[in-house]
Parts: C-alpha cells; sequence; structure tokens
C-alpha cells in the first residue's frame, strides 16, 4: 500500500514537472507584448530594458531553473498587465475564496440530488414502467448533449426574465444573486453523478451475490442501500475530491458569464488582456488542482476498496 | 418488485398457453397417423440449419426500430442537406458582406423577416441567416475533422498498444502522465499560443483526443486477444495483420461508431467554448461559436434576442441528434440485441 501511494505520488510530481517544462517553454513563444502594460509607447531600448530587467533574455533552461526555484519558494510571480507589478500570490488570493465558496455549495447540492436521483433511477430500472429511469435519463442526455455554453445562457436568460426576476450578474453582498450561478454550476455535476450511480447501481444489481440476496428474500430497499449503493459508490469516491478542488478553480464559463471575481472568470480576462505571467501562473495552478484531485481520489479509492490488489500494475485492469 | 415479479409471471404464463393452442391446432391429425411409424427420410436428414444472418442488415433493422433515433435521424440529414445546399439556393447573401441601404447606412439589427433578412441583420448589418449556415459548415467540418483524426489514431494507438505487448509499459505510463492534464487546460493554452483559426482548433482538440479511445481499444483488445478464436488464428499462422482487421476489429466497431458519433458534438462545444473566452475563431469566420458569443453580449435587449436564439436552436439540435443517433447506432451494433 504504502509502496503504491508512493508510486502514485512520483507519477504526479513528474507529470507536474513536465507541465510546468511545457507551459513555461511554449509561453516564451508567445509576443512580447505580453509584458508590457503600454507596449506600443516604448522605445525599442526601452523595450530591451524591459526584457533584460525581467530575465527574458537568458538563455531558455537558464529562465527554466529560475523559474522552477521560484516556483519552489512559494511565489508564482508578478502580474504585468493585470495589475502591475502585485504579485499573482495576492491575486489568487483574493479569488480563491469566491470561487470555493460558490462552487462548495453547488457541489454539495449537486450530491444531495443527483445521487437520490440515480438511486431512484437505478431501483426504477426493475418496476415494470421504469418512469424515474425515463425521466431521469431525459434529463441527462439534455445535460449531456446540449453544449453547457447553450444551457448556462438559457439558464441565465430564463431566471432574470421569467417571473423569477432573479439578479442577472453576481454581486457580493446580493444573497438571490448567488441562485443562478449556483444552479448553473450545480446542474451539470447533478446529471453526471445520476448518470454514474445509476451504471454502477445497474451492473451491481446484476452480480451473484445480489441475486442470491434476492433469492433468499431479503427485501429491495434493504438490497440496494447496504448492497448495491455501497459497492457502486466506490468508483464515484474517486470523483469526490476531485470535484472538491476544482471548485477551487471555479468554472471558467459560469464566472464569466455572471462576472464573478473568482478564479475561471480571472482566466479568462488575462488571456484577453495577454498577461503571459498571470496566463502561466494560473494554468499551472489548474493544472497542479487536477492533478492533486486524480491523486487523491486513487489514494482514497485504495484505501477504502480493500479488493484492489497492490500487486499488480495499475492500469493492467 | 411485486408488481413486476407479477407482471412477468403473466407475460410467461400467456406466452405459454399460446404456443400450446398453436402446436395443438397444427396438429389436426388422425389418432392413427399420430401413432404410426414415420418411417426414415434420407433427404430429412440432409436437411441442415441455415441463417441468413447478415450483420449490418441485422445492424440497420435495429436502428430503425428506434423510433426517436430515426427522427432525429431524419431530423440530422435534413439539417445537414440543408447546410450544405444553402449557399447555392437563389437569393442567397454573403455571410460576411455588410449591407447598406441606400443613402449608405448599414442595415444594423434588423428584426428578423424585415426587408427580406430571413433572420434578421447582426449589428454590423450582416444576414444573420446566411451567417449561420455558415457557422453550421465550419463548426461540421471541425467536428467531422476531429473525430475521424481521433478514431484513426485511436484505433491505431489502441492496437498497438494492447496487442504489441512491448509496449504496453510505454503506453501506459504515457496515457497515465497525458491523462493527468486537463483537456480544457490545452485546449486553451494552445489556442492562447498559436494563431486562432479552424486548424488550431482542429490540432488542439486533436492532440489529446485520442487518448481515450486508445484506452478503450486497448482495454477491449487486452480481453479478446486470447479467446480460443484467435489462438487457434495464431496456430493456423494468419498473419497479425489479418488477426487484427478480421478477428479483432470487427469486434469493436459499435464502440468505435459510438464514440466518433460523440466526438463530434463535443468538439463543437470545445469550439464554441474557445470562442466564447476570445482565444477561438476570429470574429470574420462565422462559426456557431462566434454567433453565439455575439448574440450573448446583446442578451440584455429584449428586442435582439433572437441574434442568440437562432444560433442556439441549430447548435442544440445538431448536438442533441448526434448523441442521440450514436447512442441508438451502437446498441444497434451490438450484435447481443439481434436476436
Amino acid at each position: 500500500m504504502a509502496r503504491y501511494i508512493l508510486k502514485r505520488v512520483l507519477r504526479s510530481m513528474i507529470t507536474m514537472l513536465i507541465i510546468i517544462m511545457v507551459v513555461f517553454s511554449l509561453l516564451r513563444l508567445m509576443p512580447i507584448e505580453g509584458y508590457f502594460e503600454n507596449y506600443d509607447k516604448l522605445s525599442e531600448t526601452q523595450i530591451q530594458v524591459g526584457l533584460t530587467q525581467l530575465g527574458l533574455k537568458d538563455p531558455l533552461h537558464v529562465q527554466l531553473w529560475n523559474f522552477l526555484k521560484q516556483l519552489a519558494s512559494g511565489d508564482l510571480g508578478t502580474s504585468n498587465i493585470y495589475r502591475k507589478g502585485v504579485s499573482i500570490n495576492t491575486i489568487v488570493a483574493e479569488k480563491i475564496p469566491v470561487s470555493l465558496r460558490l462552487g462548495l455549495i453547488s457541489l454539495a447540492i449537486a450530491l444531495a440530488l443527483g445521487l437520490p436521483l440515480g438511486i431512484l433511477m437505478a431501483r426504477s430500472t426493475r418496476t415494470r414502467w421504469k418512469l424515474w429511469d425515463k425521466f431521469g435519463t431525459v434529463f441527462i442526455v439534455i445535460i449531456q448533449a446540449v453544449p453547457s455554453a447553450a444551457y448556462h445562457i438559457l439558464i441565465q436568460f430564463a431566471g432574470s426574465q421569467g417571473p423569477l426576476k432573479l439578479p442577472m450578474l453576481f454581486s457580493q453582498g446580493n444573497l438571490t444573486s448567488y441562485i443562478l450561478p449556483i444552479f448553473s454550476l450545480s446542474i451539470g455535476n447533478i446529471a453526471y453523478y445520476a448518470m454514474w450511480l445509476r451504471r454502477y447501481m445497474v451492473d451491481e444489481s446484476n452480480k451473484d451475490y445480489i441475486r442470491l440476496a434476492r433469492a433468499k428474500g431479503l427485501p429491495g430497499s434493504t438490497i440496494s442501500r447496504r448492497h448495491v449503493f455501497r459497492n457502486a459508490m466506490v468508483p464515484l469516491i474517486q470523483y469526490i475530491p476531485n470535484s472538491i478542488l476544482f471548485t477551487l478553480m471555479g468554472s471558467l464559463y459560469v464566472e464569466s458569464l455572471y462576472s464573478i471575481p473568482g478564479m475561471g472568470g480571472l482566466l479568462v480576462t488575462v488571456i484577453k488582456r495577454q498577461d503571459n505571467t498571470m496566463v502561466q501562473a494560473l494554468v499551472l495552478i489548474y493544472a497542479a488542482i487536477s492533478i492533486l484531485g486524480l491523486l487523491f481520489g486513487d489514494i482514497l479509492m485504495a484505501v477504502l476498496d480493500p479488493r484492489i490488489s497492490f500487486t499488480r500494475k495499475e492500469g493492467s485492469r | 418488485m411485486k408488481s413486476y415479479r407479477s407482471h412477468k409471471t403473466e407475460q410467461l404464463g400467456s406466452a405459454l398457453e399460446a404456443q400450446l393452442k398453436k402446436e395443438l391446432s397444427a396438429a389436426d391429425m388422425t389418432d392413427e397417423e399420430l401413432f404410426s411409424f414415420a418411417g426414415f427420410d434420407a433427404s430429412a436428414a440432409e436437411r441442415g440449419g441455415y441463417s441468413n444472418y447478415s450483420y449490418w442488415g441485422a445492424t440497420v433493422r435495429a436502428f430503425f426500430q428506434n423510433k426517436i433515433a430515426v427522427f432525429f435521424l431524419v431530423l440530422m440529414v435534413a439539417t445537414l442537406a440543408f447546410t450544405f445546399i444553402q449557399p447555392y439556393l437563389p437569393n442567397q447573401r454573403d455571410p460576411i458582406t455588410i449591407f447598406y441601404n441606400e443613402s449608405g447606412r448599414t442595415l444594423s439589427n434588423l428584426s428578423p423577416g424585415e426587408q427580406g433578412f430571413l433572420f434578421g441583420t447582426n449589428n454590423i448589418g450582416q444576414d444573420i441567416w446566411s451567417r449561420i449556415w455558415s457557422g453550421t459548415r465550419t463548426s461540421l467540418f471541425i467536428g467531422f475533422t476531429v473525430a475521424c483524426v481521433e478514431a484513426v489514431l485511436g484505433i491505431l494507438m489502441g492496437v498497438l498498444w494492447g496487442y504489441v505487448r512491448q509496449l504496453d509499459f510505454f503506453f501506459t505510463e504515457l496515457y497515465n502522465i497525458f491523462d493527468n492534464i486537463p483537456q480544457t487546460l490545452l485546449l486553451i493554452l494552445i489556442s492562447y499560443i498559436m494563431n486562432p483559426g479552424v486548424d488550431t482548433i482542429i490540432f488542439a482538440l486533436c492532440l489529446t483526443g485520442w487518448l481515450g479511445m486508445a484506452r478503450f481499444i486497448r482495454n477491449q483488445i487486452i480481453i479478446i486477444r486470447d479467446r480460443d478464436y484467435n489462438l487457434a488464428s495464431r496456430c493456423l499462422g494468419t498473419p497479425t495483420r489479418r488477426i487484427i482487421f478480421k478477428n479483432l476489429l470487427p469486434y469493436l466497431v459499435s464502440v468505435i461508431t459510438m464514440r466518433m458519433a460523440l466526438a463530434i458534438p463535443s468538439a463543437i462545444g470545445n469550439e464554441v467554448f474557445v470562442t466564447y473566452i476570445g482565444i477561438g475563431l476570429p470574429l470574420d469566420t462565422p462559426s456557431l461559436g462566434n454567433l453565439i458569443n455575439t448574440g450573448r453580449e446583446l442578451m440584455t435587449i429584449p428586442s435582439l434576442r433572437y441574434q442568440l436564439y437562432f444560433p442556439v436552436a441549430v447548435l442544440a439540435v445538431i448536438t442533441i441528434s448526434f448523441y442521440i443517433i450514436g447512442n441508438a447506432f451502437a446498441d444497434a451494433a451490438d450484435p447481443k440485441n439481434h436476436v
């Protein structure tokens, strides 16, 4: 077990190192406008001096080494355009709580609605009309098939225009303005959790031990609660740390749609303003978050499910 | 539970009864005939079993039994056909020409139907009707290209990964590393670094899209590569290429088609997404992403909302159709559902 975790951590670190190197090298290919606030007004010598000051004239491997040293001391660099001269750490520290609050609420709602929906759907596949299953499938197909661009816009539109008259844009003090973004954020997750829980529960309930339990006359509710649900949740547990960590980075779409001052909106803004150092830092934060999420998910699953063996190589399932 | 069980019992009972009745009525022979020896008929012994089963025939039949899928198929074929016929129809306007009236002012923000503009014009005076169809062509082109590249690369890599044992370690480690990188991030990064355009988006989507397909095919191939019929083929000296094309890949037709059908709407959705965050296609290339993005900016003005509705509706029709057709076809292509 310890060996497995160690191996898993090592692999994540290698991945992260590769990502850092690739992202850093690729962003050196970007036009140098992205390092100056007022590029058009600067003379050629000023630009050259500025580049030397930023250390961009050094050979690539020297730059990369400096950047790695800087990262190791916990410094993400400073913004050049978005808020000139301000440390990116400070900017990010302001943005994370906003995304985190909205994200955690919506994740809680998604789990509270998605899991029961999945259970209802799985159980109704054994009834005659399969009403819940049909209803849930229609919902999931719509959420899966319609691009998120379309349904987020429609949610914003329907909520703000119809009889509800909810605020269209987000504002910190106004609690009613939280409703639409939270709804937008959670609806995809509801469909996701319901879809996979149903899938795993249906697979699980065709196994022999469940058939035995049914044959010996255990009530259906006990079977699905005690046996099916527990085993079906194991693969889903893997996604939960990921979902929690993902709330840190907010949603690119939802945040820029409702102009929420969070992490997701920030990436879109700095891309539009072409602030190279900010883009680099944010991409690295995002990558780190998703790698950590997968790592925690795998470890959690390994700890929770005693059936997973560590002697065989992962992936040779 | 109970209702389900009793329902099933009832069904079974009535089926048995019907069968019994049929057999009894078929045997309207006298007792004498029934109790005499049948004798030996040599030709009857020669009669062998014969099935006119054809894989594709059965697949198509199973697909057309799904009425919802057929409806969406018709809808999608009609939309696709219209998308490509539209520029050759009479009285169509150019999607990027700006229209002026006699006094030289742009005909901007005309509402649908006004002055012969079927869907109206946008804020700089371009015809939304032709922009939508031209944008649909762009988006579909992206979708199809990505799906094809994904299928070709995915199948090739998946087969190598699954069938060639020496490559397994290399591919598995490669996959584990790339799988950790979120695709959205890669898409954003590549679109940010390279020049915005159709080829950038296609490149970014193809770069990692095949990984999922390759992994899936690899897992399936590992399951079936050592089955008895493949072992027999190998012992008989069948070349590897023939084993792969004749023994392994036909088994995977249903999953491959489904993944391809689903790759198209997801590629279109990704195009809409990167265009929306401002690093996708340039504004002079009409695409569904561009149209939705401009429509969204005008959403606050109720009289101009049509500029958002029309592209979103086309987008929804295309993606839902592909999704449902893909799923239905995958079900139909699975031989287990052919009975």
